[in-house]
């Protein structure tokens, strides 16, 4: 990257700290020299400068705007370790293949941070910059977040280990579904959609987003019609069996009145909104290490910044934050269903909430190694427009450790609910034991699907009434290393 | 009723041919197979007998499949499952787990509530079958020759 003298820092004192204006990459920002240190947060944005913006004085000026700096030369800089507590933009590339945008990496002295806690991060990587007027746009596509810095988190209440000892299943995804309609039914019909689809034979039943306490349904009512749900299908079961019980509500107070009155009815888990922030969510995920609760995370209102590949945060980013703040579910995507997803970048959601270290990995967007640290992992859950005529797929795309989840798939079915959550339990298992066979699922998966169908009639029925949906959109947010892929 | 834990319980029983196949996929895992019994279905009932400890040297799915079958002829008319032992960091757990035998007769779980204060309910599952004691839940069908016996 060509940089002129106007774009080097300036070292004698006394032209540094004149009042008035300086660029970024003259005060310090820019450092083409330096070189990460292994405690430093890394952050990789995607910038794209208004015109005639020099990309390198861009890039100095998103470090500086997430560290130190204002606009002009402060005397008081010179009270401080200022060199170390700027951050240090130190590469910048063009994107491939997309004219006017660059990728900017900034690294940043971990004294910058608080420990344990992700608001305090947040403010400073996406606090001001984002809205900085010589960007056009800003995106944050990742970050690598030291071991160091990682230490101070606790993480997921429950973890995946966790999780499948507390509920004695292994070996296999995980099935749920939503209830549906998400609003108007009373508690009663609710808590009937929730035993019929538990007994059917799925092990999890959901809340959706948006369902707290409204007119047609207060939260008790809920809550007591959906336990004796899930009571009556373990003893019609033998299996350990929950419905999210989605305990978001206006305050932090009333939100752990509802997690304690979902804990004294015995419920394995409770469900909160991205929405209610990242202190609502580290104090809630703390509330649920305590009480021995599962903390699944419904990720509403993350596509108003994720979704478009020029402005926001990158997902993968979103997935880092919350495996730090403390989530046990979270919602990472479908690849094949009815919203945004490209098979591979969701694949990389799945690592970073998956593995103890993420590898570089560009397909799928993952730039940075991230040493997890022991912190444990999160189950990522793909819900939204699959059905059961898509098992091999969402086998074969995303393995054992994701909770698939079929609302529509399971309530809609012709038979009924209960039929619908066999179908999908009955596909599941029988491909599960098919890949362990080793047989090839994505080529013999509707082979596998048809031979079950032969004796399970609910599954005959599912794959007569969806076997060929698809939807087949070009996604928005793909990675800038493999040619856009469509979902198949 | 179908007690539906272990990862195939909506799968007919598996044949001696399908197990077989798990237990060579679970050695190809380098995972640890091991073998329990027992008349506590219970889906809390975390700590089935072991029939033996899990067969850490043991790479060999005929050889596993032997011991299944010694477990069932000393142990019949019992659940007996398959857990493979997976020892890698991060996971150190339980990597598969599915049912080689079941009771003829199932006679499931009833559901007992106690109301308390306010509508809230406390609930508790219990097994038809624990009504007996221990070792006569469910009848055998025919005489084991050695009962609960274990692997030495």
């Amino acid at each position: 990257m060509a940089s002129s003298t106007t774009l080097t820092k300036v070292h004698d004192a006394k032209r540094r700290y004149k009042p008035g204006v300086l660029k970024y990459a003259q005060m310090g920002y820019w450092d083409s020299e330096y070189e990460p240190k292994d405690t430093d947060v890394l952050a990789l944005f995607r910038i794209t400068p208004q015109d005639g913006v020099d990309p390198i004085e861009a890039a100095a000026a998103v470090a500086g705007e997430s560290s130190t700096a204002t606009w002009t030369v402060v005397w008081t800089d010179r009270l401080t370790a200022c060199d170390t507590y700027r951050a240090k933009a130190y590469k910048v590339e063009p994107v491939p293949n997309q004219p006017g945008k660059y990728f900017c990496w900034a690294a940043y002295a971990l004294d910058l941070f608080e420990e344990g806690s992700i608001a305090n991060l947040t403010a400073s990587i996406i606090g001001n910059v984002f809205s900085f007027k010589p960007l056009k746009a800003c995106r944050l596509e990742d970050m690598r977040l030291p071991v160091a810095y990682v230490k101070t988190f606790r993480g997921p209440p429950t973890g995946i280990v966790g999780e499948r000892e507390r509920l004695d299943k292994f070996g296999r995804p995980l099935l749920g579904a939503t209830v549906k309609p998400k609003l108007g039914l009373s508690g009663k019909n609710y808590g009937r959609v929730v035993y019929e689809a538990l007994a059917g034979g799925l092990d999890f039943t959901k809340d959706d987003e948006n369902i707290n306490s409204q007119p047609f349904m207060h939260w008790r009512d809920r809550f007591l019609y959906c336990m004796e749900g899930v009571n009556r299908a373990v003893a019609d079961s033998g299996e350990v069996k929950g419905h999210y019980l989605n305990i978001t509500a206006g305050t932090m107070e009333e939100m752990v009145r509802r997690a304690e009155f979902a804990r004294d009815l015995g419920s394995v888990i409770v469900m909160v909104d991205l929405v209610i922030g990242w202190t609502a969510i580290q104090s809630i995920s703390n509330w649920a290490r305590e009480n021995d609760m599962i903390l699944h995370m419904h990720r509403a209102g993350h596509g108003t910044y994720t979704r478009q590949k020029n402005h926001g945060i990158s997902f993968r980013v979103i997935a880092k934050w919350l495996r730090l703040a403390g989530v046990d579910h979270l919602h990472a995507g479908t690849a094949v269903g009815k919203l945004e997803g490209d098979p591979m970048t969701v694949q990389g959601y799945y690592n970073v909430c998956r593995e103890t270290r993420n590898m570089v990995d560009l397909p799928r967007g993952i730039f940075f190694e991230q040493d997890w640290a022991g912190i444990r992992k999160v189950l990522p859950v793909a819900s939204g427009g699959i059905h059961a005529g898509q098992m091999h797929q969402l086998l074969e795309l995303f393995g054992d450790d994701v909770v698939l989840q079929f609302g529509g798939g399971t309530i809609g079915h012709p038979m009924g609910i209960r039929a619908g959550a066999i179908a999908n339990r009955v596909a599941l298992e029988a491909m599960v034991l098919a890949r362990n066979e080793g047989r090839d699922i994505g080529r013999e998966g509707p082979e596998i699907l048809r031979t079950a169908a032969a004796w399970c009639r609910p599954l005959h029925a599912a794959l007569d009434t969806w076997g060929d949906v698809t939807f087949e959109y070009t996604s928005t947010d793909t990675s800038d290393f493999v040619p856009t892929a469509v979902a198949v | 009723m179908r007690v539906t834990q272990g990862t195939f319980s909506f799968l007919p029983d598996l044949t001696d041919r399908q197990i077989v196949a798990q237990l060579e996929y679970c050695l190809q895992q380098n995972w640890a197979v091991s073998i329990e019994f027992t008349d506590d279905p219970h889906p809390r009932n975390t700590y089935w007998d072991m029939w033996g400890p899990p067969m850490f040297d043991l790479r060999d799915a005929a050889g596993a499949m032997s011991e299944i079958k010694a477990c069932r002829e000393a142990n019949p008319n019992t659940y007996v499952r398959v857990s493979a032992f997976d020892s890698t960091r991060g996971w150190e757990t339980v990597r598969l787990s599915f049912f080689v035998q079941r009771p003829a007769e199932e006679p499931g779980f009833r559901l007992e509530r106690v109301e308390a204060a306010g509508r809230m309910i406390r609930y508790a599952v219990r097994a038809y079958s624990l009504d007996r004691p221990a070792g006569q839940r469910y009848p055998s069908v025919e005489p084991a020759t050695e009962p609960r016996g274990r692997r030495s």
